[in-house]
């Protein structure tokens, strides 16, 4: 593809052809406000915050406009700033301002761009404050929608169709009742939503959130335990425990993605049902005991079983090197080939 | 799979087949239905009309079991109609002569008869297949779990051959594994019959290299699987069973002979993260280390291995598995299980496994590896049998085409039992539920085993939707709500197997496919019955 060269505000950047003015800025690290554009979907050109003047005469929203060579993009312009800020001040009118206890603060396209902009008091007394009181969606068990903060960028419809395939969520309703919901605005949890929680992470503000967040201390990057897809993915800790598990963009199995196992099924390590301590039946019963005892008693029992008397079973959930020792100890140990798996059930 | 998942994307048709991907396999699904989106064939061949049916050009609803009448009779519509890739079959296959005379079998009018679909459909379906390529096949249990599962993967290679959809990108014949690291524990010979690397017990040479590199004499005679150690535990021959992460007593087909078995067996040891119904007829229980707990590697189902680290330590006094397979081996005073860490395993594996001989901890810092990795300069092999390199594994290297016939399955309806059951997954649970029952949302989102239910059938029953009902066959009886809809057709019903209370394996066949002994857990005979 061809290169082409623009100026945004005065300063000269390379784009390549077919990027949009938005693409090519945030590509050469040049910040445009923007809500309802996101990378991985195709752009909207909804909430108007992107707006640009092109070679001073005419204003255009930078997500849906294409690079030409030669072009001259203000952002700064009186016009393109008197714009933008009535549409964020717009929306900040409708929003409820309870940003210290949201999920999101710190963390909010709309805290970003609000303050990027400058909303002044002043500015929103203009409009009259309506923050939108409608009861929040709690149906799902890992995520709330909360309607009363939603901007109506559309990132989580445009995640669920253009991504996901799976189209769970529209618009329904028409002008300042517009929502997002489910066919026949049920509970999400009654929809044909997969709960793969794609949308929840592209939400850019608060309207989407996971129920149990809390933020990770530190991150570790592992491979998702439950099919052979083998997603890449962050479990987030805290203290011992895991407490967020978060899609590796990097990796080329998933470039991101999760499915509802891996994104929400980790509770199970913390379980209290988890097995912490041996057992050895005794009367017939099961009781605590220690790793010496335990371990005695199977070598004593190993010990006189082995070739035709003895079998392993090693499981698809262990790691490689975990089959490599329990097939190498049934083999040179216990002296018989008898082990499987169950690859077959 | 011969090919990787991110080729999908680029595939111009794809033949999903015994795979109910969106709920198995999530994230392959995403990449099936954006190339479906942008314009590729997407053929979707199941007995249920499963979720992907949505995104599909061409449904297949084909009989469960008749997968190689299917199949067959489609490459006849290609050799027929002259679409067969001469020119690849000539230079990479063998066996092409007698493998078209087999297929005078499967005339159309026979294979509509056979799977009951239409004649006209499977006639667009292979020619959709055979004149849009790259092709790429799909396929999971649907086709492996069946008496004759090894026939359906034969029938599946020998459409992927005769179309030269094989070696090339976004083509191939790709099985979707089911458990995270099944093919890592196959590559590691976790096997009755092989080494590391699907080296031959009973090859005289590989058995040598082995017993140099472990410094022991071992065992010529290849080792029994799964379903024979049951019946080898049932008949007094195996007195002590060391069981790892499994959960038989759930997961077997026809599993009360899994619990017969167990309840005979002088002596087991579990080694798990709860006390699963298993666990609980053990007579010691070993407290293992959950993946977020340990340092190791998984390889995925495109043959890539990728790193898996510790996040937190074991819970309580859970240790890692490979540590307590050391303890043990420690405990019987044998040599050469001194390891300190799991990469000192990987060095040992990579030794002796040649697909893995160019893999290091190091290198996989940078993103996994898909194997064939033979060297340390080596960058992997996304796509098998490629021309240039990969040969196939026979002895001509070349591939045979494999001459088929039909046969029905182990157990079908009849006037006692006639319905046929067919087993599933759900999305939100995984093999029997000891992880995922465990974690409160999933278990919102489905909390109860269902058995799927033609309304036809329904209404001949008198069932209503959400009733509960009793499903029998020849060999137990289970309950489980029936959830009424066209998801399945007359005659056929459906049930996963994530719940304890409604162990679905008790009905199900132990009948096995005669080379792989895979259980036929996709076709039995039930009766349903209001409770
Ligand atoms: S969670 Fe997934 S399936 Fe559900 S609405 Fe969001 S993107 Fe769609
Ligand atoms: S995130 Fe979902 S698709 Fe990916 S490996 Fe885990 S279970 Fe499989």
């Amino acid at each position: 593809m061809n290169n082409v060269n623009i100026t945004i505000d005065g300063l000269a950047i390379t784009a390549r052809s077919g990027m949009t003015v938005l693409q090519a800025a945030l590509a050469n690290g040049l910040y445009i406000p923007n809500l309802c554009n996101h990378p991985d979907l195709a752009p909207a050109g909804l909430c108007r915050v992107c707006v640009v003047k092109v070679d001073n005469k005419k204003i255009a929203i930078s997500c849906k406009l294409p690079v030409q060579d030669g072009m001259a993009i203000s952002t700064e312009d009186p016009e393109v700033m008197q714009i933008r800020k009535s549409s964020v001040e717009l929306l900040v009118a409708y929003h409820p301002l309870t940003c210290l206890t949201c999920e999101k603060d710190n963390d909010c396209e709309l805290q970003r761009v609000a303050h990027y902009v400058g909303v002044t008091q002043e500015g929103m007394k203009r409009y009259r404050r309506s923050v939108r009181t409608i009861p929040k969606d709690t149906s799902n068990p890992f995520f709330d929608i909360d309607h009363s903060k939603c901007i109506m960028c559309g990132i989580c419809i445009r995640t669920c169709d253009e991504l996901q395939n799976i189209n769970a969520i529209d618009y329904a309703q028409r002008g300042v009742s517009c929502i997002v919901a489910t066919l026949g605005n049920k509970p999400i949890a009654q929809s044909r939503c997969e709960s793969c929680g794609e949308c929840v992470v592209r939400c850019p503000v608060g309207a989407l959130a996971v129920k149990t967040a809390q933020a990770p201390m530190r991150e570790v990057s592992s491979i998702c335990t439950y099919c052979g897809v083998g997603c890449g993915l962050f479990l987030g800790v805290r203290g011992d425990r895991i407490v967020s598990v978060r899609g590796d963009r990097n990796n080329p199995v998933n470039k991101g993605s999760l499915c509802v196992k891996g994104r929400f099924g980790y509770d199970f390590v913390n379980h209290p049902d988890r097995l912490k301590t041996p057992w050895v039946k005794k009367d017939g019963k099961l009781v605590e005991a220690s790793w010496d005892e335990a371990l005695d008693l199977i070598a004593d029992n190993f010990s006189k079983s082995k070739g035709d008397g003895f079998a392993t079973l090693a499981s698809a959930r262990m790691t490689n090197e975990d089959n490599y020792l329990l097939q190498k100890f049934t083999r040179s140990v216990m002296e018989t080939n008898t082990i499987d798996h169950c690859a077959r059930l | 799979m011969t090919n990787s998942i991110n080729e999908i994307i680029g595939a111009k048709a794809i033949l999903a087949i015994g795979t109910n991907t969106t709920q198995a396999h999530p994230i392959i699904a995403l990449q099936v239905k954006k190339a479906a989106r942008n314009g590729a064939k997407l053929i979707v061949a199941n007995p249920k009309e499963i979720d992907l049916c949505r995104h599909a050009t061409l449904f297949l609803q084909h009989r469960p079991g008749t997968d190689v009448a299917l199949l067959m009779g489609m490459i006849r519509v290609i050799v027929d109609q002259g679409l067969a890739d001469t020119t690849f079959i000539k230079e990479r296959c063998d066996n092409y002569d007698e493998f078209v005379a087999s297929l005078s079998e499967f005339d159309l009018a026979r294979v509509e008869q056979i799977t009951s679909v239409p004649a006209a459909l499977i006639k667009k379906a292979a020619l959709m297949y055979a004149e849009n390529s790259p092709a790429s096949i799909l396929y999971c249990m649907g086709i492996t779990q069946h008496s004759h599962g090894t026939d359906n993967v034969f029938a599946i290679s020998n459409l992927a051959l005769v179309t030269g959809n094989i070696g090339k990108p976004s083509t191939g014949v790709n099985p979707l594994r089911g458990q995270n690291n099944v093919q890592g524990s196959c590559d590691m010979g976790a096997l009755p019959n092989v080494y590391p690397g699907y080296q031959k017990v009973d090859d005289p040479k590989a058995m040598e290299k082995f017993e140099t590199a472990w410094q022991k004499k071992l065992s010529p005679v290849p080792g029994l699987t799964h379903t024979a150690i049951f019946d080898k535990i049932y008949d007094g021959t195996v007195r002590s069973l060391y069981l790892v992460g499994e959960n038989p007593v759930i997961s077997d087909a026809n599993s009360s002979h899994a619990v017969a078995a167990l309840e005979k067996l002088p002596f087991l040891v579990v080694q798990d993260i709860f006390m699963t119904e298993t666990a609980q007829m053990a007579d010691v229980v070993l407290p293992a280390a959950t993946f977020a707990e340990k340092d190791g590697t998984f390889t995925n189902t495109e043959r890539r291995i990728q790193r898996v680290r510790q996040a937190i330590a074991p819970k309580g006094q859970a240790r890692p598995d490979w540590q307590i397979v050391c303890d043990i081996a420690k405990r019987m005073k044998s040599q050469g299980f001194d390891y300190a860490n799991p990469q000192e395993i990987m060095t040992e594996i990579t030794s002796v496994t040649p697909s893995y001989a160019g893999i290091t901890y190091d290198r996989l810092e940078q993103g996994g590896i898909q194997w064939p990795c033979p060297t340390k300069d080596h960058s992997g092999t996304p796509i098998l049998h490629a021309a240039e390199k990969g040969l196939f594994a026979t002895a001509s290297g070349r591939a045979k085409l494999m001459p088929l016939s039909f046969r029905e399955s182990a157990e079908l309806p009849d006037d006692a039992y006639p319905l046929l059951l067919t087993t599933d997954r759900s999305l939100f649970h995984y093999h029997t539920g000891s992880m995922t029952r465990r974690v409160d949302g999933l278990n919102q989102l489905d909390s109860e085993e269902q058995l799927n239910i033609n309304p036809k059938d329904a209404k001949r029953l008198g069932i209503a939707d959400k009733e509960m009902v009793n499903i029998s066959s020849r060999r137990g009886q289970v309950s489980a709500k029936a959830r009424v809809s066209r998801i399945c057709p007359p005659g056929i019903v459906s049930m996963t197997f994530h719940f304890a209370e409604s162990p679905t394996n008790v009905l199900t066949s132990g009948a096995l496919d005669p080379v792989a002994k895979i259980p036929e857990t996709k076709v039995c005979a039930v009766r349903v019955g209001k409770q």
